[in-house]
């Protein structure tokens, strides 16, 4: 269990880079504390599988330091940093019994038998294959070997930290439900500090009390779950966290009002200093309401999600989703009400408004 | 035009791996078939599309026999979940490439070619190979490949599952109008619930090789004929109790006891096992969500958009999902609240008795 530090990381696979478009890793400052349960999260090529290789030592950054409990590491090679790694998939011995296989990493560091048996039964019970551990490894289930390839990583207490890498892609929708549960009572239970490396938003958020966002290589926000959904900084985590993500629109300022389709926007708060760039409303589908006044628009689509419809309507050249309980027409003409403490301002993909002021 | 499965069943050694399945898929809407892996799907799709033959029963495409028909004798299309793909051949030529097969004039091929580039966005990426291309950009070839001649037919295979989520979402909402009016049987095979509530259309559920339930998709879920139909058909898992009925009453355990109301309430006293979706157990109560039930929260998730508080009352392990940002700590004992007219009620034997 150690505090990660990333100082003044930036990282180039090419030789010699000059243009920041040489850098796969933008420059990225970081403090992760101990025990606490973190996700890097983005769409593939966004550098956060360099940023996982560079904390666990496959990838020797171009720039800056990384740092466990404040002790620079960043020479290390993977085997001294003493971290475990949980992968896309299972990485178990097959011809060994589950209790083998959880045992292994232990035996493997001269861990005396005793303390083996314990900790082995403590994971078990924990992932609930307390039953299979006299089993053949090969003869479990895809989930339960995933499982067991988890509680491997997690089977030592003396880590520096346990990376996850997309653990759960593999696995079946109903199966996943209940290992990232699983995974999160694990946290709970164990001190142990996580970092949890995916592209689906659903995994990131319900796993880490903190999630880093990242897109082109660059960190674009770092925060709750919460704080991402409500109050996304870019635009790119409104639309990328979310589901449908974030409504952004182009709009105009006047005297400080913002205007869509030449309809005033009432904003969260006052517009911050700035000039030029592009300016955009962004506003989450949970936000906008069908009611008596608003953005004037036409439904054109209306998807039923079970208990929730996502509707979409389309406002001059714009289209706008809702997610509302009781389902328009296809083609009825609404008037789309947004709520106006949820209703920001983007100037160039940034968060431009700031909270307060809004009725 | 339709397909129509007629008592088909397929064996893998003396294993009936597709159980005997009756079903008739008509042209127009997606046809979604929703089940775990291993439960059949793939199984099923590959003996429509007559890339794999059945042990015995029929099936009918447009009324006539097909059943010893090769994928070309019956005019298929058909999307796997691993993008396939023509490595040496540009996105061009590999669009083109059933309509060459197929002899036509390449002006014509030029043509639709371009449409469905259009219509896919991949009209800048025509002259490239697919190595060049992005997994999203490969994938919508191959899906472009596949609708671009017109086919009785077209499978889809979890064609999304290799996707990262915000392509998957794209193109989920782009599918169904690419492949309406085409006149062609669409079937549809995912394992996600959630993707099959959005494509619509109808939905076969399926477990273990047998098709549980078939109809409209918003049916089958609002009203599952079975408590594998509901379970199926349910992410997260559904929650359960073995209830004990006695009049207007079910005893859930643990003290818990709850009002019944329409047929549930006729129904002969007993036991039954009374299912009901997480995002309809709800942390606050509300007009009509008269029953409660109290439970230690052990595990918590919040996304933002929504909460989950997994919790125990007695032996049952119950999972709340809600909207919104709820504050919950673990170890906290909570009341949830469900309204009856959301809980089903299954026979012993599994069937939906309420």
């Amino acid at each position: 269990m150690a505090r990660v530090t990333l100082e003044a990381l930036r990282h180039s696979y090419l030789p010699a880079p000059q243009a920041p478009e040489d850098y796969a890793l933008k420059q990225l400052d970081l403090e992760w504390t101990d025990g606490g349960a973190y996700a890097l999260l983005g769409p593939s090529g966004c550098g956060k599988t360099t940023l996982l290789n560079i904390i666990s030592g496959l990838v020797k950054p171009t720039e800056g330091r990384v740092l466990f409990d404040g002790k620079d590491i960043t020479g290390l090679p993977p085997k001294d940093r003493n971290i475990a790694q949980v992968f896309q998939f299972p990485v178990i011995y097959d011809t060994m019994s589950v209790y083998d296989n959880l045992a292994f990493p232990l035996r493997n560091r001269g861990v005396d038998e005793a303390v083996v048996k314990q900790r082995v039964s403590e994971i078990a019970a924990m992932l609930d294959i307390e039953d299979m551990l006299s089993r053949p490894a090969a003869a479990l289930a895809p989930d339960s070997k995933q499982k067991l390839s988890m509680g491997r990583g997690l089977v030592r207490d003396n880590v520096n930290a346990v990376m996850f890498d997309e653990p759960l892609t593999v696995i079946d929708p109903h199966l996943k439900w209940r290992l990232r549960s699983k995974l999160k009572e694990l946290h709970n239970r164990l001190p142990l500090t996580m970092i949890y490396v995916t592209h689906d938003q659903t995994e990131a958020l319900t796993f880490a009390d903190q999630v880093v966002v990242m897109d082109h290589g660059e960190v674009v926000q770092i925060g709750t779950p919460v704080e991402l959904f409500e109050r996304p900084t870019h635009r790119f985590v409104g639309h990328f966290i979310g589901s449908p993500g974030m409504n952004v629109l182009p709009c105009e300022l006047r005297e400080g009002a913002a205007f869509f389709n030449g309809e005033r926007v009432e904003l969260e708060g006052p517009v911050k200093q700035g000039s030029g760039g592009a300016l955009e409303i962004g506003v989450r589908p949970e936000y906008v309401k069908l009611g008596t006044a608003g953005v004037k628009a036409t439904v054109t689509k209306v998807a039923d999600a079970g208990h929730r419809c996502i509707v979409h309507a389309q406002a001059g050249e714009q289209s706008i989703a809702a997610i509302v309980e009781q389902p328009p027409e296809r083609g009825a003409e609404v008037k789309l009400a947004f709520e106006p403490r949820q209703t920001r301002l983007y100037r160039d993909g940034w968060l431009a408004t700031e909270q307060g002021g809004a009725a | 035009m339709s397909i129509e499965l007629v008592e088909v069943v397929k064996r893998v050694g003396s294993r009936e791996h597709i159980k005997a399945t009756s079903l008739t898929l008509p042209a127009g809407p997606f046809n979604v078939l929703l089940g775990a892996t291993g439960s059949g799907k793939t199984s099923l799709l590959k003996l429509m599309a007559g890339l794999d033959s059945c042990a015995s029963g029929k099936i009918l495409l447009k009324g006539a026999d097909v059943t010893k028909a090769t994928p070309q004798e019956r005019n298929i299309s058909f999307v796997h979940q691993f993008f396939v793909n023509y490595p040496h051949l540009t996105v061009f030529a590999n669009i083109a490439s059933p309509l060459r097969v197929a002899g036509m004039a390449k002006s014509e091929i030029e043509g639709r070619v371009e449409a469905m580039a259009d219509l896919l966005q991949l009209r800048p990426m025509l002259g490239r190979h697919p190595h060049e291309l992005s997994g999203g950009q490969q994938q919508r070839t191959a899906l472009a490949r596949a609708l671009v001649k017109e086919s009785a037919a077209v499978f889809l295979d979890e064609p999304l599952a290799n996707l990262d989520y915000k392509l998957r979402e794209e193109l989920r909402e782009q599918l169904p109008e690419l492949l309406a009016d085409r006149g062609a049987v669409v079937v549809y095979a995912t394992s996600e619930p959630e993707e099959a509530l959005l494509l619509g259309g109808n939905t076969g559920l399926m477990r273990d090789g047998r098709l549980v339930q078939f109809g409209p998709t918003g049916a089958a879920y609002r009203d599952p004929g079975s408590l594998v139909a509901a379970e199926v058909f349910s992410d997260p898992p559904l929650n359960q109790a073995r209830i004990s009925k006695q009049g207007a009453k079910a005893k859930l355990g643990a003290g818990v006891e709850w009002e019944l109301t329409g047929k549930a309430r006729e129904l002969a006293d007993g036991a039954y096992v009374l299912g009901v979706r997480p995002d309809r157990v709800l942390p606050a109560a509300s007009a009509g969500s008269t029953n409660k039930v109290d439970g230690r929260i052990t595990v918590t998730e919040l996304s933002g958009s929504h909460s989950s508080a997994h919790f125990r009352f007695g032996e049952h392990d119950w999972v709340s999902l809600a909207p919104g940002v709820q504050a919950y700590a673990i170890g906290d004992d909570h009341s949830f609240y469900v309204d009856p007219a959301h809980c089903f009620l299954f026979a012993e034997s599994g069937e939906r008795a309420a």
